[in-house]
C-alpha cells in the first residue's frame, strides 16, 4: 500500500483565452459582459496539474484523482465534455457563480469544505493539486488558503517536475525567478503542489474514456447543489486598458534600414 | 486612517542582501506610511539578516526578524512560521512584501492563519477618500481594477517595477529578534538546491533592458520550402549575446519541444510569455516570428516600447498592439542587426 496517493485536483473555468473581454457592474459587483454566452475552457494551469495527476496515479496502481471545481454548473458541464476524454477522474462539482472577481478567501472556504467531506479520501496519502495561478483572477493565493484550511504545511508553488524517488519521497522542482528551479525534497503526502506547466503535453482526446468518465460526471452534475460566494472585496473600478498603439507598419524598406533603425533603437537608454 | 505598516522582506540567495525589488516596495510601504499617518516596522527573515538589516536602518524604523539556519531557504513551513510570528509580533494593519516566488508561495497562508486576507500582484497603492485602495490586473492584465478591503490585517504583495527604490545610507541596525523553534513536522521538506534550465545560456534575464520574442515562425518552412532551425538559433543566441536581452517565447514555439518537432534547444516551457506564460517587465520588447495574438500579447502588459518584425503586414502586432512592425524576413534582419550590434 506504500505510494498510493489520493489525489485532489483544484481547477476552476475561465473564459476562453481568444475571446475579447468587457467590464460590465451589476449589483452583486463587476462582471464580463455575456459571461454565460462566452466559451469557457479548463482553467490552463489547473489543467496541467489534472494531466500531472493523472499520470502520477496511472504509475502508481491504487491511486485516485478527483477533480474538485467550483463553477456554474451549465458552463462546467460544456467544459467537461472536452475534459473528461482527456483524462479519468471523479468530478466534485459546487455550483457557483465563481468568475475572476469572485474572493479568492471564498472560494477556498468552499474548496476545502468540499475536500473535507470527499469519501474514501486518505488524508495521509492526499496530494492537493492546482494550478499555480488562475486566468481569471491570476492571483495565486486559492491553493495556499485551502491548504492551511487542510492543515497541509508542505506546500509548492510554480511546480514544473514531481518525481518520486525510491524512498517514497518527492522531488519537486519550483520555478523561481531568472528561469531556474528550486529543488526541494519532501517526506511524502499529505503536500499541495500548485502546478505551472509541468512536462506532459496536454492528452489527445479519447472518446471511450470520456464517455466512462461521464456516466459518472452528469449525475455527480445534476446533484451539484448551489453554493454562494462572500465577497469581500470592494471594487472601486475596473477598466480595460486604455491605450491602443498607433502603430507605424515599416514596409518596403531595405533590410538594412531596418536593421539600422534597430540598432539605433536598441542601444537608445 | 492612521495604519500600522509592516514591510516584509527575506534576504536573497546572498545571504545578505535584499532582492532587489524589496527596495522599490519598501519605497511604496514608506510611501503609504507617510500618507496615512502610518508607522512602519521591517520584517526580515533569513540565515543571517544583519547586513540587510543594516541597509534598511537609515529609515529609522524599527525592525524584527527571525533568523538561523533553518531560514536559510525557501519552504514553506519555516517561512510561514517566521512571517506569522513577526506579524504577531507586529499587530500591523497592512503588512507590504514584495512579490517574490518565496513570499508568492508562502504569505497567503500567513494571511489565512491570522485571519487576515491576502492580494497579490498589486501594481500601485494608493490613498482616496481616506482609504486605502490597490490596483491590480484581471484575467491575466486584460482588465485592471482598484480595490478595497475590509480585513484586517491585510497583506499587499507586490509587484516588481512599480515603484521607484527606496535609497539611505548603511549603519548598524538595531534588530529585535524574534525565536520561532523549528519542530520535526516543519522540517519534512528539505532544500535540495537551485537548477537552472538545460540551457547553454542563462537567457531568462529579469534585468535586461530588452525582452527578445522568438515566435513559432523561427522553426517553420520559409520562403525556400525548407526549416532553417539551426541558422535560427545562431541568429537568436548571437542577438541575445550582443544585445543583453532576455529571451522570451510563444506559446506554439515552445511547445514543439515537447512535440517532437525540429526545436531551439535552448528553448523552455519558462521562457514561455502570455497567457500561459510569464508578464515580465523590461521597457523595451522586441518580437520576431510571432504573429501577436492576443493570448500571447497579454504577456506585453509591462513591455513599454514594442517593436515586432513580421513578414504579415496584417498580424496581431499590427493591430495596435506594437508602435512600430516591420514588415520583413526576420531571419534577413537579425542577421544584418547581429552585424551592426557586434560593432557596437
Ligand atoms: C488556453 C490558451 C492559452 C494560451 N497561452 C498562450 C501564451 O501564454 N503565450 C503564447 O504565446 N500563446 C498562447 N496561446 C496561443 C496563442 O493563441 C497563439 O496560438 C500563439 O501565440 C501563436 O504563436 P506564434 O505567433 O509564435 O505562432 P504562429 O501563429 O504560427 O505565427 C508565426 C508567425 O511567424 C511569422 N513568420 C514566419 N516566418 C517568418 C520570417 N522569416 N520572418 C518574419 N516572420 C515570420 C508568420 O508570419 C506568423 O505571423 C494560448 C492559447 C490558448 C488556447
Amino acid at each position: 500500500m506504500s505510494n498510493v496517493y489520493h489525489i485532489v485536483v483544484c481547477a476552476g473555468i475561465v473564459p476562453d483565452p481568444l475571446q475579447t473581454l468587457e467590464p460590465i457592474t451589476t449589483p452583486t459587483g463587476p462582471a464580463l459582459k455575456n459571461e454565460m454566452m462566452l466559451p469557457a475552457v479548463l482553467d490552463p494551469w489547473s489543467g496541467h496539474a489534472l494531466y500531472e495527476a493523472t499520470n502520477l496515479a496511472a504509475h502508481f496502481p491504487g491511486s485516485k484523482v478527483w477533480l474538485v471545481s467550483a463553477a456554474p454548473k451549465a458552463k462546467l458541464q460544456q467544459v467537461m465534455m472536452n475534459v473528461a476524454q482527456k483524462a479519468s477522474f471523479e468530478l466534485i462539482p459546487i455550483d457557483v457563480p465563481a468568475n475572476g472577481f469572485a474572493d479568492a478567501h471564498s472560494v477556498a472556504k468552499i474548496l476545502g469544505e468540499a475536500i473535507q467531506t470527499i469519501a474514501g479520501l486518505d488524508r495521509s496519502r492526499l496530494l492537493l493539486f492546482g494550478g499555480w495561478e488562475s486566468a481569471s483572477r491570476g492571483a495565486g493565493v486559492t491553493m495556499q488558503l485551502v491548504g492551511e484550511r487542510l492543515g497541509i504545511r508542505d506546500q509548492f508553488q510554480g511546480v514544473d517536475q514531481l518525481t518520486v524517488q525510491n524512498d517514497g519521497s518527492l522531488e519537486i522542482l519550483e520555478r523561481i525567478e531568472g528561469g531556474r528551479h528550486l529543488v526541494s525534497t519532501c517526506q511524502g503526502p499529505p503536500a499541495l503542489l500548485g502546478w505551472a506547466t509541468g512536462n506532459l503535453p496536454e492528452p489527445k482526446n479519447n472518446p471511450q474514456v470520456g464517455m466512462a468518465n461521464m456516466r459518472a460526471i452528469m449525475p455527480a452534475l445534476q446533484k451539484a447543489k448551489p453554493a454562494s460566494l462572500f465577497q469581500n472585496v470592494r471594487y472601486v473600478s475596473v477598466t480595460p486598458p486604455k491605450q491602443q498603439r498607433q502603430t507605424r507598419v515599416v514596409k518596403d524598406r531595405s533590410v538594412d534600414e531596418i536593421a539600422a533603425e534597430l540598432a539605433e533603437w536598441i542601444v537608445q537608454s | 486612517m492612521s495604519q500600522n505598516i509592516l514591510f516584509l522582506a527575506h534576504v536573497d540567495e546572498s545571504g545578505k542582501s535584499l532582492p532587489r525589488i524589496a527596495f522599490e516596495v519598501l519605497g511604496a510601504a514608506l510611501d503609504l506610511a507617510a500618507g496615512s499617518g502610518g508607522v512602519l516596522t521591517i520584517g526580515l527573515i533569513g540565515e543571517n539578516v544583519q547586513e540587510a538589516a543594516d541597509g534598511l536602518a537609515s529609515t529609522g524604523a524599527r525592525i524584527l526578524s527571525v533568523s538561523g539556519r533553518e531560514f536559510a531557504h525557501p519552504r514553506y513551513s519555516t517561512d510561514a512560521a517566521a512571517a506569522e510570528a513577526i506579524c504577531r509580533a507586529a499587530t500591523p494593519e497592512l503588512v507590504i512584501t514584495p512579490s517574490t516566488s518565496r513570499f508568492l508561495r508562502v504569505i497567503p497562508g500567513v494571511a489565512q492563519r491570522l485571519s487576515g486576507q491576502v492580494d497579490t500582484h498589486i501594481t500601485s497603492i494608493e490613498i482616496a477618500d481616506s482609504r486605502i485602495s490597490a490596483k491590480r490586473w484581471f484575467y491575466r492584465q486584460r482588465l485592471e481594477a482598484a480595490i478595497q478591503r475590509d480585513a484586517r490585517p491585510w497583506f499587499l504583495l507586490m509587484d516588481s517595477g512599480c515603484h521607484e527604490p527606496w535609497t539611505g545610507a548603511a549603519r548598524t541596525a538595531n534588530i529585535e529578534p524574534i525565536d520561532v523553534p523549528v519542530s520535526p513536522d516543519q522540517t519534512r521538506t528539505v532544500f535540495a538546491g537551485i537548477r537552472t534550465p538545460n540551457s547553454d545560456a542563462q537567457t531568462i534575464r529579469p534585468d535586461a533592458k530588452l525582452l527578445f520574442v522568438a515566435g513559432a515562425g523561427w522553426c517553420k518552412k520559409q520562403g525556400d520550402g525548407k526549416n532553417h532551425v539551426a541558422e535560427a538559433e545562431v541568429a537568436i543566441l548571437s542577438f541575445l549575446q550582443n544585445s543583453g536581452a532576455s529571451l522570451g517565447g510563444s506559446k506554439s514555439l515552445v511547445d514543439q519541444s515537447g512535440e517532437n518537432q525540429a526545436v531551439l534547444g535552448f528553448m523552455t516551457h519558462l521562457n514561455q510569455v502570455g497567457q500561459t506564460g510569464s508578464t515580465p517587465r523590461h521597457p523595451k520588447g522586441l518580437s520576431t516570428c510571432c504573429h501577436g495574438e492576443e493570448p500571447h500579447v497579454v504577456g506585453w502588459r509591462f513591455i513599454n516600447e514594442r517593436r515586432a518584425i513580421n513578414l504579415d503586414p496584417n498580424c496581431g502586432w499590427a493591430r495596435g498592439k506594437a508602435d512600430v512592425l516591420y514588415v520583413a524576413d526576420a531571419f534577413q534582419v537579425m542577421e544584418r542587426l547581429n552585424a551592426l550590434l557586434a560593432k557596437k
